[in-house]
């Protein structure tokens, strides 16, 4: 401590702040901070919030890809998907070496999460609509929309609230009445139709609904943008195309789908460099795709995979000999994940389920509300404890214990951890145990004391002496929590990540935080006694 | 204020009560392993676990008896499932358990019986999200790779665990110190296999932490004797260790009683989905403390005496690194 006092006050600094930065969301709300960078939140489990979680197995019986690969696939598919059906927040992981875990939060059914996962992947070209029929499209769907809608409760909803707004502002008309409420959720941005981030979810439940199909012109559909196809993670507004309802060419067609990488001496700027995907079809797929594009020259044909669109390129000249790129603003993953979802391969790992588990969301909140409460009633009971027996330094220590919580809760934040009940188990008694190297240190200081010495020296001599045991002590433990993590799944590991977060914040808080505090704070001048 | 000043107590010396308590405690655990046998939850057998709410939603109806439902869950195609009840009678919230593989339409076969059979308990509530509050399918192949994934895991964990005390110590350590792991996981695994209470995921972490916990107590205190030895090199090494064993006692019991504290007030307060989590974690504590001092370091004494390695041992331990 006294060899290098400005690095620990900076490890200290650093500390305070990293754990203040990322607890931060939780105080705040987005809606009145929105320009905070940082964005990430606390996700709770499913056994804390509700709701599906379904485990795959990958069918490895006709596998004719390596496993890994397949498995991979599979989860770029399954994202898609599920990003389809509109659930916020789905997580997808791949466990052991060919299992699925899909957990969707909210979501109570798992006989049609599981058709939706499990069903296999089906392409189709279509033509895009051009500005004028689009613009048809929409104001037709929108004024089909307007008379019935009695059948879209939450339409009805919205067009009540934003009635609601109009009359307190005292405006004459808003546009969402002035154009119709399907209409005014649909925006746009240089060429391209686009709805806001906000309504994204209720377009994709429209879309969704049989209602609302039969309300669109008969020969067209509309479809979004795929989340796959993007750089931003769809966190801005996507687009949403109008396509011909039929296809002129499906998947089944496809001989091969490749990602490549094209060459920098390559003369057209779209492919130097960068990654595009070839397309290979076979003999009649040649022949229709020469004929479709041959009478479409200048029009979009959208790749539209499980009805969401991959990318629209716009037909150049009529493609003979059955080959085509598709290139667009693809990283190499995106570009790998689309190839991946042409081609045929992706089919050649069925998934087969495995097990799956509804929690109900009631019960989830009664699990948080007594969880919570019972740790409140450990942590006080912990803490009036210590200031009784070991008086300032016990103060000291409680002080460092509850920084210790707000650790533990901002790093799971910061590594996007899962907090399930487990989890909170395991916070809890983390702080039965971070007790313990205070404990330890803090009897050990007052045996030196006994032993006559100097609060200074006994300060040192019991740091010195006990931070052997603590390591040892820790380093064990953490070998137990490395081995849950991993062997364990889904709330073991949740369980493991935050004892391991537990015992590295409790070994910092013991050996750095509260020494420092009492050599600077409890121990200034030249003091006499120490309060412990 | 001190919980003990200046103890003595003749740990080292009553040690051979401490085993026979020990001994009893095991056998009588292994015996309720031979007899009752371990009751694996379905996350290990594969099955169906559901909850189920049937509070009449209309007032004049009688709570639904739970004799009724088991009859009608055990006639109706679920001939081996267990009912439970859970809380409240005037609640009416059920547990259905059923072991072995399951097909997937279960949920539907369980509504349906319900709808057949007890409609006057659901209606006018939403069968889907009102009746069933949870429910859990399990394949048995799912099942049974968690068994030996749980098993594994724990012989994983207390392996790497002898490894490290035997570079930080001594082998005779790392070796006592595992036989008190042992001691430890037996007797509560022996209570659970007595009690008939489920191993589920979580208790397999409870147990877990408990090694952890244990074996964090147990090295305490031998690093403590591992210091004394080097200090105190004219006395006997039984008298050495006690006075380690004394002299840390101060730190057990507090670290032991702030960490039951918390452990208790989920067994009480944390409701029924942390109950036997809590109850296992409060177990382990007292037993894992009991062994820490009991057990693991007067085994070491026990097998220096027997194989007459204690010179060499304590020369390596002592040694400067």
């Amino acid at each position: 401590m006294k060899k290098y006092p400005w690095l620990y006050l900076v490890l200290i600094l650093i500390f305070v702040l990293g754990t203040l930065i990322f607890l931060s969301p939780l105080l705040m709300t987005q809606e009145k901070f929105p320009s905070w960078p940082i964005k990430q939140k606390l996700n709770l489990g499913l056994d804390l919030r509700g709701g599906v979680q379904i485990v795959l197995e990958v069918d490895t019986k006709d596998l004719k890809s390596d496993l890994s690969s397949a498995v991979d696939n599979n989860i770029e598919i399954i994202r898609n998907r599920i990003d389809q059906f509109g659930v916020a927040e789905p997580t997808i992981q791949k466990m052991d070496e060919k299992f699925i875990v899909v957990q969707l939060p909210g979501v109570k059914d798992p006989l049609s999460a599981e058709e939706l996962v499990t069903r296999q992947a089906f392409l189709q070209f279509k033509l895009v609509a051009d500005g004028e029929v689009t613009e048809k499209v929409i104001n037709q769907t929108s004024e089909n929309v307007q008379r019935n809608l009695n059948l879209f409760p939450a339409l009805a909803k919205l067009e009540k609230e934003d009635q609601a707004m109009r009359d307190s502002l005292g405006l004459a008309d808003s546009t969402r009445v002035e154009q119709g409420i399907f209409r005014s959720l649909i925006g746009t941005s240089q060429n391209d139709y686009v709805v806001k981030q906000t309504d994204i979810d209720l377009m994709k439940a429209l879309l969704q609904d049989s209602n609302f199909q039969q309300l669109v012109p008969k020969d067209h559909q509309f479809a979004f943008e795929s989340i796959g196809a993007r750089t931003d993670q769809g966190k801005g507004p996507r687009t949403i195309y109008v396509v011909s309802r039929n296809a002129q060419l499906s998947g089944d067609l496809l001989d091969n789908a490749r990602m490549e990488i094209g060459a920098s001496t390559a003369q057209d700027p779209k492919i130097a460099n960068k990654p595009y995907i070839s397309l290979e079809f076979n003999r009649q797929g040649a022949r229709l795709f020469e004929r479709v594009t041959g009478d479409n020259v200048g029009k979009r044909l959208a790749i539209v995979v499980d009805d969401m669109v991959y990318s629209a390129p716009y037909i150049q000249d009529r493609i003979p000999e059955g080959k085509a790129i598709i290139t667009g603003m693809f990283t190499r993953t995106e570009a790998r994940s689309l190839a991946i979802l042409l081609n045929n391969e992706s089919l050649n790992a069925p998934l087969i389920p495995y097990s799956s588990t509804v929690v109900g969301a009631s019960l989830g909140a009664d699990s948080i509300r007594s969880g919570t409460m019972a740790g409140m009633i450990g942590i006080i009971v912990v803490i009036i404890f210590m200031l009784i027996y070991y008086k300032l330094s016990g103060l000291v220590a409680d002080f460092v214990l509850i920084f210790n919580i707000g650790f533990i809760l901002a790093a799971l934040t910061a590594f996007g951890g899962t907090l399930t009940l487990p989890g909170i188990a395991g916070i809890i008694l983390t702080i039965g145990m971070a007790v313990d190297a205070n404990v330890l240190i803090f009897e050990r200081i007052r045996e030196e004391l006994d032993a006559g010495k100097t609060p200074h020296t006994a300060v040192d001599a019991g740091y010195k002496r006990t931070i052997v045991t603590i390591w040892d002590a820790n380093i064990t433990t953490l070998i137990a929590a490395f081995v849950l993590w991993r062997f364990g799944t889904g709330p073991i590991r949740g369980f493991a990540v935050t004892l391991t977060i537990g015992i590295v914040g409790s070994m910092f808080c013991a050996i750095i935080f509260v020494r420092a505090i009492m050599e600077k704070v409890m121990l200034t001048g030249v003091k006499k006694t120490l309060s412990i | 204020m001190r919980l003990f000043q200046n103890a003595n107590i003749p740990f080292v010396k009553i040690r051979r009560t401490a085993y026979v308590i020990s001994v009893i405690l095991i056998l009588a655990g292994i015996a309720g392993l031979i007899i009752n046998g371990l009751n694996w939850s379905i996350d290990f057998t594969g099955g169906m676990a559901a909850t189920i709410n049937l509070k009449p939603a209309k007032a004049g109806v009688p709570p639904l008896q739970i004799d009724k439902l088991r009859n009608l869950v055990t006639s109706n195609g679920f001939k081996d499932a267990e009912v439970q009840r859970y809380g409240e009678v005037e609640e009416a919230f059920f547990l259905i358990k059923v072991k072995g593989s399951q097909k997937e339409e279960v949920k539907e076969q369980l509504l349906d019986i319900i709808r057949d059979h007890l409609p006057e308990y659901v209606e006018g509530r939403d069968l889907e999200n009102d009746v069933i509050i949870e429910i859990n399918v399990v394949g048995q192949k799912a099942g049974a790779a968690m068994q030996s994934n749980a098993i594994l895991a724990v012989l994983i964990a207390l392996v790497l665990m002898v490894i490290y005390i035997w570079i930080r110590f001594e082998f005779t350590f790392g070796l006592m110190a595992i036989a008190a792991l042992f001691h430890d996981v037996l007797i509560i695994v022996g209570i659970f296999a007595l009690t008939g209470k489920e191993i589920t995921i979580q208790i397999i972490a409870a147990l877990l932490t408990i090694v952890g916990y244990s074996i964090n107590d147990t090295i305490v205190i031998f690093d403590r004797i591992r210091e004394d030895l080097k200090i105190y090199r004219k006395d006997p090494v039984p008298v050495v260790f006690n006075r380690s064993i004394n002299r840390t006692l101060n730190r057990t019991i507090i670290t032991a009683g702030t960490t039951l504290i918390t452990s208790l007030s989920l067994y009480f307060f944390g409701g029924a989905v942390l109950h036997d989590f809590a109850f296992a974690i409060s177990l382990g504590i007292i037993f894992g403390t009991y062994s820490s001092i009991f057990v693991a370091s007067n085994l070491v004494i026990d097998t220096y005496q027997i194989t007459h390695k204690e010179k060499k041992s304590i020369q390596h331990l002592t040694k400067k690194k």
